[in-house]
C-alpha cells in the first residue's frame, strides 16, 4: 500500500486529531507559523519596552509603565535588570521562536512535501513530536518571566560565569532551550529523510526548487550544529543545579565573597559550544529566507534563475564552510595569530558563497518581465538589505578591524541587517506568495504594500543609526544606550529617532496582522495557480486536501521553466507533460 | 593620524594602522553596494512588467558577474594577508616586554581595579582570601616585600605619553571586556586567565574605559578614565601616588 492510499484510507478524524493533535504537515505547518508569528510579536514588543528606555533612560513608560510589577518597573521605570532580561529573551525569542520556527517549521513542513510531490512528511508523528517540544520550549520561556529575579538575563549568549550565577531564570532558560533544540533535531532528521526520500517520479535532484535545496541544507546544520548546544546546555543546567564547575574556573569572588564551588572549569568551553551551534545558526535563519527569495524572483520575473546550479553549488558549500568560521565571534577572547588567522580566512572564505547567491538573485532580474506585487516587493526589499548585512561582516570578519567594532552597536547593526530587514523581510514574502495555497484566498495587494513600505523604511531608520554609533564605540547591551559616556555623545542623539521609528514600525504591522486574519475569510478567492507557478505545490488543489494531491504528480522538467521560446504560455510547470 | 570617517579620535600608536584597514573594508562596500545598487535600480526600471514583449529565458549571457566575485575574492585577500594578520600579529606577538611599563587591571562587577607594580617593577602577590571590597578589593598582600611599594587604585588609569604599555587582563567574577575606543583596544577580561594587551598612547589627555561585555545590572555604568601623562607629570604622579601609601598605607580612589 503507498502512502497515498494509506492517506486516503484514513477515516475522518475528530477535532483533537485534526486541529491540535495534528500528524498532517500542513496543519503541523500551520501551528508552527501562527506560534511563531505571535512570538515574533512578543519578541518585538519586548524590544519596544528596551527601545523606549534607550530614548528616554529612566523615565516612566507612560500608560503601560503602571502596568508592570515593582520588580520591573517601579513607578513606571524599567530597573537594569529587566532591561537585561528584556534583551536577553527578546533575542532568544526572535532567533529561537520567531525566525526559526517560521522560517523552518512553518514554511519547511507546509511547501517542502508539496514542492517534492509527497504526499506528507516521512515521519508524520515525529513532526508532531517536533511542533510540540517547540510548543514546550515556548512556554518554559514565557513562564520564566515569573521567576524570581526574572527571566534569564545574561544575554542570548548566557556567557558564564554570569549565567552560572545569575537568577532562576537562566534555569529555565536553558529548560526551554533544550525543548527547543530537541524540537529542532527532531524536525531536522524528518527533513532530511523526506527530501532524499519522498521526492515524486522524476524530480532529482536538479530538478528541485532552490527552496527545497535550501531546507535540505539548513536541515543538515540543524542536525549536526544544534547537539553541542544541548550538551552546553545540560552542562550549565548542572553548574547552577548540580554543583558542577564544568564553566567556573577556580578562585571567583562574587561582590566581596569567594564563590563556593570546586572551580577549574572553562567559561571559554561554554563560548566554543555556543558558537559551534550559533553560527551555522545564523544561516539556519538564512538559508530558507534565500530559498523563499529565490521563488518568489523566478515567480515574478518570469524567467528561469540566473545560474540555478551555482546557486545549489552554493548552498551546499555555504552549510559546510558555516562549521568553521564560529570562533570569529570569539576573536578578543586570547587568540593567537595562527588561529585567528585561521577563523579569519574561512570568514573570507564563506562571504564568496553568499556573495554568489545574492550575485545570482541580482541578475536573474536582468531580461525580466518583473511583476511588482506584494510578495515580490518584500522579496526585492530583501535583495540590498540583505546586502548591508553581509556587507558590515567583513570589518567583524578580520580580527584587526574587529578589535574597536566587537561588541559594539556595528555588530547589532549588521545581524540585524541581516536578520529583520533581510530574513524577516523574506518571510513576510513567503507569507503573501504561499497565501493562497493555504487558504485558497489572496492577502490584499494595497494593504501589503503599505505593510511594505512602512516595514522597510522603518527598519533601516532603526538599523543604520546602530553601525555609526558603532563605529563610534557604543557599546551593545548598556541600560542608557551608552548615555553615561562622553565618547559617545555624538551619537547618542540617535536614539530617540531609532525609538520613534520603531514604535512606528509597529504601527505598520497593523495592515498586516489584520489583511492576514481578514483575508482568510474574505480575502479575494482564487484558483490553484495564482502566480501562474512553475513548481508543484501550485498542482495541489488550494488549499491542498489530506494526502495534498488528487494523484501524485510526475516531473518533467526543472524548476524555474518561465518564458520557454516557443512555448504557448509563459510558464511551464513541472508538473505539465510536453503537449 | 587620521581618524576613520564617524570613529573617535585616535590616541595610540597602532590606531591608525586599524582605521587605514576599516576605512579599505568600507570602501569596498561602498563600491560593491553602489554598483549593485545602480545595476538592481536600472533592472528594475529596464524591466518593469508594462515594458513590451516577453522576458528572456536566456537572461544574461558572459562571465561578467564571475570576473566580478574573483575581484572581490582577490580584494579580501590583500585586506586578510596585507593589513589583518600582520596587524593582530603585531598586537598578540611582539610585546615590547624590556621597554614597556606594566599594569595588572583586575576587573569586578562594576569597577576596574588598577594594580601598578610601583618603583621596583614587581607585582606583590594577591590572594583571594585577603579580599576585601572596602580596604582591599585585589586581596593584595602587603606582607610581600614585592608589594610593599605596589600602588593600587580603582577606576583611574594613568599612563606615561610614547611609553608601551602592557596591561595584564583579570576578573574577580564575570567576564568583562576592556575597551578603550580613543586607543583602538578592546579585549575579553575572563575569570581564571591573566591574559596580556598592549599599546602606546600618544596623545596626553583623558580618555574612557569602557566594559564591552554584559557582565550584569551595572554593566552600563562600568566605567574607568585614563589619563595619559607627559613622562615627568607621570613621575609626580607615580611619587605622589608613593608618599600617599606611606602616610596611609593604601591606595588612591579620591577620584569617585
Amino acid at each position: 500500500m503507498s502512502a497515498a492510499d494509506h492517506h486516503e484510507a484514513h477515516h475522518q478524524q475528530g477535532f483533537w486529531r485534526t486541529y491540535i493533535f495534528s500528524t498532517d504537515h500542513k496543519t503541523i505547518g500551520i501551528q508552527y507559523g501562527l506560534t511563531a508569528l505571535v512570538f515574533l510579536f512578543f519578541g518585538f514588543c519586548l524590544m519596544l519596552l528596551m527601545r523606549w528606555q534607550l530614548a528616554y533612560p529612566g523615565q516612566p513608560i507612560p500608560v503601560i509603565g503602571g502596568l508592570f510589577s515593582d520588580a520591573t518597573m517601579p513607578g513606571g521605570v524599567m530597573l537594569p535588570e529587566f532591561y537585561n532580561s528584556l534583551g536577553a529573551m527578546h533575542g532568544t525569542i526572535m532567533v529561537f521562536l520567531g525566525v526559526v520556527p517560521l522560517a523552518v517549521g512553518a514554511f519547511g513542513n507546509f511547501v517542502v512535501p508539496l514542492q517534492i510531490g509527497a504526499p506528507d512528511m516521512a515521519f508524520p508523528k515525529l513532526n508532531m513530536a517536533s511542533y510540540w517540544c517547540f510548543f514546550a520550549g515556548g512556554v518554559v520561556m514565557l513562564y520564566s518571566f515569573t521567576a524570581p529575579g526574572g527571566a534569564a538575563n545574561s544575554g542570548w549568549t548566557s556567557y558564564p560565569p554570569l549565567s552560572d550565577i545569575a537568577t532562576t531564570g537562566q534555569t529555565f532558560w536553558l529548560i526551554g532551550m533544550v525543548f527547543l533544540i530537541t524540537s529542532s533535531l527532531l524536525g531536522s532528521v524528518n527533513f532530511i529523510v523526506t527530501i532524499i526520500q519522498l521526492r515524486a517520479e522524476g524530480l532529482s535532484y536538479m530538478r528541485l526548487p532552490f527552496f527545497v535545496w535550501a531546507q535540505l541544507v539548513t536541515a543538515f546544520l540543524l542536525l549536526l550544529a544544534f547537539p553541542p548546544l544541548e550538551a552546553a546546555g545540560v552542562l550549565q543546567l548542572m553548574d547552577r543545579l548540580a554543583g558542577t564547575s564544568f564553566f567556573l574556573p577556580s578562585g571567583l569572588v562574587v561582590t566581596g565573597d569567594v564563590l563556593q564551588v570546586s572551580g577549574g572549569g572553562s567559561p571559554l568551553l561554554w563560548q566554543h559550544l555556543f558558537w559551534f551551534l550559533a553560527h551555522p545558526e545564523v544561516y539556519v535563519l538564512i538559508l530558507p529566507a534565500m530559498g523563499i527569495v529565490g521563488e518568489i524572483i523566478a515567480n515574478n520575473t518570469r524567467k528561469p534563475l540566473f545560474g540555478y546550479k551555482s546557486l545549489v553549488y552554493a548552498v551546499i558549500f555555504l552549510g559546510f564552510m558555516s562549521f568553521i568560521v564560529w570562533a570569529h565571534h570569539m576573536f578578543l577572547t586570547g587568540m593567537g595569530t595562527t588561529i585567528s588567522a585561521f577563523f579569519q580566512t574561512t570568514t573570507m572564505i564563506i562571504s564568496i558563497p553568499s556573495v554568489i547567491i545574492l550575485t545570482v538573485f541580482f541578475i536573474s532580474l536582468w531580461g525580466g518581465r518583473i511583476r511588482f506585487n506584494t510578495s515580490m516587493l518584500f522579496a526585492l526589499g530583501f535583495l540590498p538589505m540583505f546586502g548591508i548585512g553581509g556587507l558590515t561582516g567583513l570589518p567583524l570578519g578580520l580580527s584587526a578591524s574587529d578589535i574597536p567594532l566587537h561588541d559594539t552597536y556595528y555588530v547589532i547593526g549588521h545581524f540585524h541587517y541581516v536578520v529583520a530587514p533581510g530574513t524577516i523581510l523574506a518571510l513576510f514574502a513567503g507569507i503573501y506568495y504561499w497565501f493562497p495555497k493555504v487558504t485558497g484566498r489572496v492577502m490584499s495587494e494595497l494593504w501589503g504594500k503599505v505593510h511594505f513600505w512602512g516595514s522597510i523604511v522603518c527598519m533601516n531608520f532603526i538599523f543604520f543609526p546602530m553601525l555609526i554609533q558603532g563605529l563610534m564605540g557604543v557599546s551593545r547591551r548598556l541600560y542608557d544606550g551608552g548615555a553615561s559616556y562622553d565618547f559617545a555623545e555624538p551619537v547618542i542623539h540617535y536614539n530617540t529617532m531609532m525609538s520613534h521609528a520603531a514604535f512606528a514600525l509597529a504601527v505598520f504591522q497593523l495592515p498586516f496582522i489584520i489583511n492576514f486574519f481578514v483575508s482568510i475569510k474574505k480575502g479575494k478567492k482564487v484558483d490553484d495557480n495564482p502566480w501562474h507557478a512553475t513548481t508543484l505545490e501550485w498542482a495541489a488543489p488550494s488549499p491542498p486536501p489530506h494526502g495534498n494531491f488528487d494523484a501524485i504528480p510526475k516531473v518533467y522538467r526543472g524548476p524555474y521553466e518561465y518564458s520557454v521560446p516557443g512555448a504557448e504560455k509563459d510558464y511551464s510547470p513541472q508538473f505539465e507533460a510536453e503537449a | 593620524m587620521e581618524h576613520f570617517w564617524g570613529m573617535t579620535e585616535i590616541a595610540s600608536a597602532h590606531g591608525g594602522d586599524i582605521d587605514r584597514l576599516i576605512a579599505y573594508i568600507h570602501y569596498l562596500m561602498l563600491a560593491l553596494f553602489v554598483f549593485w545598487g545602480g545595476f538592481f535600480i536600472l533592472a528594475l526600471i529596464k524591466f518593469r512588467g508594462s515594458r513590451p514583449g516577453p522576458a528572456d529565458y536566456a537572461g544574461v549571457k558572459g562571465k561578467f558577474s564571475t570576473y566580478l566575485e574573483v575581484v572581490v575574492a582577490l580584494i579580501e585577500a590583500v585586506l586578510l594577508i596585507g593589513f589583518s594578520i600582520p596587524l593582530w600579529a603585531e598586537r598578540v606577538n611582539e610585546f615590547p616586554t624590556d621597554k614597556a611599563n606594566e599594569v595588572r587591571l583586575v576587573a569586578e562587577q562594576f569597577a576596574w581595579n588598577v594594580h601598578y607594580p610601583g618603583p621596583d617593577g614587581v607585582f606583590g602577590k594577591t590572594s583571594i582570601d585577603l579580599v576585601n571590597n572596602e580596604t582591599n578589593p585585589i586581596g593584595l598582600d602587603r606582607n610581600d616585600p614585592a608589594a610593599a611599594d605596589d600602588i593600587t587604585t580603582i577606576n583611574q588609569l594613568h599612563l606615561e605619553n610614547n611609553k608601551p604599555i602592557i596591561v595584564h587582563l583579570s576578573s574577580k567574577d564575570v567576564i568583562h571586556s576592556f575597551g578603550i575606543p580613543h586607543m583602538r583596544i578592546k579585549h575579553d577580561v575572563i575569570p581564571g586567565m591573566s591574559i596580556p594587551v598592549w599599546f602606546t598612547p600618544v596623545k596626553t589627555g583623558a580618555f574612557e574605559i569602557a566594559c564591552a561585555q554584559l557582565c550584569g545590572l551595572g554593566h552600563y555604568r562600568m566605567k574607568g578614565f585614563v589619563t595619559v601623562h607627559e613622562p615627568t607629570e607621570y613621575q609626580a604622579w607615580m611619587d605622589e601616588q608613593a608618599a600617599l601609601l606611606a602616610e596611609e598605607g593604601e591606595g588612591d580612589d579620591f577620584w569617585d
